[in-house]
């Protein structure tokens, strides 16, 4: 068995909500500038001019790339070999949400008793967490800041198993251009298809951590991924939905086996700002 | 594209040669309002209290900025989505609100109160919050300062770059530039 503290885990979380609140991993920007290159509207180019120049002052100056930064979405990979000691381990995420965000200057935009009081909770907590016992002795630690623009474009559907392929082509198009420019592209779309109602949704935000445009492993999936893309770039809503080519930047499906009688699909939308960063520990 | 200079509070004259797809760059005052700033504003209306400041010719900006560090003016500040406001916007615009700055496309209820209130909506980019920023030079909190990051600001900005997205004339830049770039797949 591993040893670790709890105190590490606040550490770390707290470095990785900065961090991914102030920089942009390199996988998106060099999506920003390939789609500099191919998109035909001017506008759309100017859009990502701004977000590529966006991205430079906010990881020169410490500046959140985003003011909504997010709500955050903490995964644990947790080694079965593992154990936390000083703490309880929930308590130790928190915190370190807490911390991070208020020494870092991250706006809190968590508001308690979601459908009376609305209030600030001003530290960003708590977080949402998601954890999963893994073979090993170590602990990875995920943190993903989710805009709630985009959030609230997300869609569970719950398709007739006849409905098929074109089924789930057809729901994730009308989803995206339903969702307009409301839920600021270029797009990562997130696709959880199979399983549960909720394990399809996880499947979807988990999808949204794969480095851009990085296909499925399974060439079927890949298909999918690629046909999706290409249907969603035509609709053209473009950069920010003022028009143009490059509506998504890539779509991301995970997929699990379904009940015989069901075929779920959960789309979760990532706006541009697609912010996650991570640690082994 | 040519840019166009706006001054905020808009003049009456400046909105007609507003155009859906006219590329602004925005300077003078604006007033920050997003959600729960809304449901006080109408809340004050309908009961007929002291507004926060006087809303005739006025421009707002759907945003909730990151906290300054010391030093700043202001953290980052980008455009939240207009359409959670949209339920609002016809009763604020009869009030006397003249502009408005958000991101995403509005209700059909909007644009004609757009057109009908001789009004403007411009769109920034949503998520450029921290180069936007850099067009703010002073942000005072002046009203609901318990709500945080939505308590509403004045601000004083100079040449921030945003879109005409709907103009007096019953256009919108979100419909003319999906049609003209959407395509059979």
């Amino acid at each position: 068995m591993r040893e670790i503290k709890a105190g590490s885990i606040t550490q770390v979380v707290a470095q990785l909500c900065q961090q991914a609140n102030f920089e942009l991993g390199e996988d998106v920007l060099s999506a920003f500038r390939q789609a500099r290159q191919t998109e035909e509207s001017e506008l759309g180019r100017e859009v990502l001019s701004q977000l590529l120049e966006n991205a430079r002052i906010a990881k020169q100056e410490c500046l959140p790339l985003c003011q909504d930064c997010g709500m955050a979405v903490v995964f644990l990979e947790i080694g079965q070999e593992v154990y936390i000691t000083n703490g309880a381990l929930y308590a130790a995420v928190e915190e370190g949400v807490r911390h991070g965000y208020t020494q870092g200057y991250l706006r809190g935009s968590i508001v308690s008793q979601p459908f009376s009081a609305r209030v600030n909770t001003k530290d960003n907590t708590p977080p949402v967490i998601h954890t999963e016992i893994v073979p090993g002795d170590q602990v990875k630690v995920v943190v993903m800041p989710k805009g709630g623009g985009a959030e609230n474009m997300s869609k569970l559907t719950m398709l007739k198993p006849g409905d098929g392929q074109q089924g789930i082509v057809d729901l994730v198009v009308a989803t995206v251009d339903e969702a307009g420019g409301n839920p600021c592209p270029p797009l990562i779309v997130g696709l959880g298809i199979g399983a549960t109602a909720e394990k399809a949704m996880l499947l979807a935000k988990k999808a949204l951590l794969r480095k851009v445009g990085k296909l499925n492993p399974d060439p079927e999936i890949a298909r999918l991924e690629k046909e999706i893309l290409t249907q969603v770039n035509a609709l053209g809503i473009g950069p920010s939905g003022f028009g143009g080519r490059t509506t998504a930047l890539a779509v991301h499906a995970e997929v699990m086996p379904a009940h015989i009688a069901s075929l779920p699909v959960a789309v979760n939308l990532q706006c541009h700002s697609a912010r996650h960063k991570e640690i082994v520990l | 594209m040519a840019l166009i200079h706006v001054t905020s509070p808009v003049d009456a004259e400046l909105i007609k040669k507003l155009r859906a797809g006219n590329r602004v760059l925005i300077s003078g005052v604006i007033y920050t309002a997003r959600d729960a700033a809304h449901l006080r504003l109408i809340q004050a209306l309908e009961k007929g209290d002291k507004l926060p400041f006087d809303l005739k010719g006025q421009t707002l900006y759907y945003m909730g900025p990151s906290p300054a560090r010391p030093g700043q003016v202001i953290g980052s500040a980008g455009p939240t989505t207009s359409s959670r406001m949209d339920s609002y916007t016809p009763r604020l615009l009869a009030a006397g609100i003249r502009a408005m700055i958000g991101k995403g496309n509005r209700s059909p209820e909007v644009k004609e109160a757009i057109r009908k209130y001789k009004a403007v909506y411009f769109t920034a980019v949503g998520g450029a919050a921290a180069l936007l920023a850099k067009s703010i030079k002073q942000a005072e909190v002046i009203a609901y300062e318990d709500l945080g990051p939505e308590a509403i600001l004045q601000l004083d900005v100079d040449n921030f770059p945003a879109i005409v997205a709907n103009d007096i004339y019953g256009e919108d830049l979100f419909e003319q530039g999906k049609t003209k770039y959407q395509r059979e797949s």
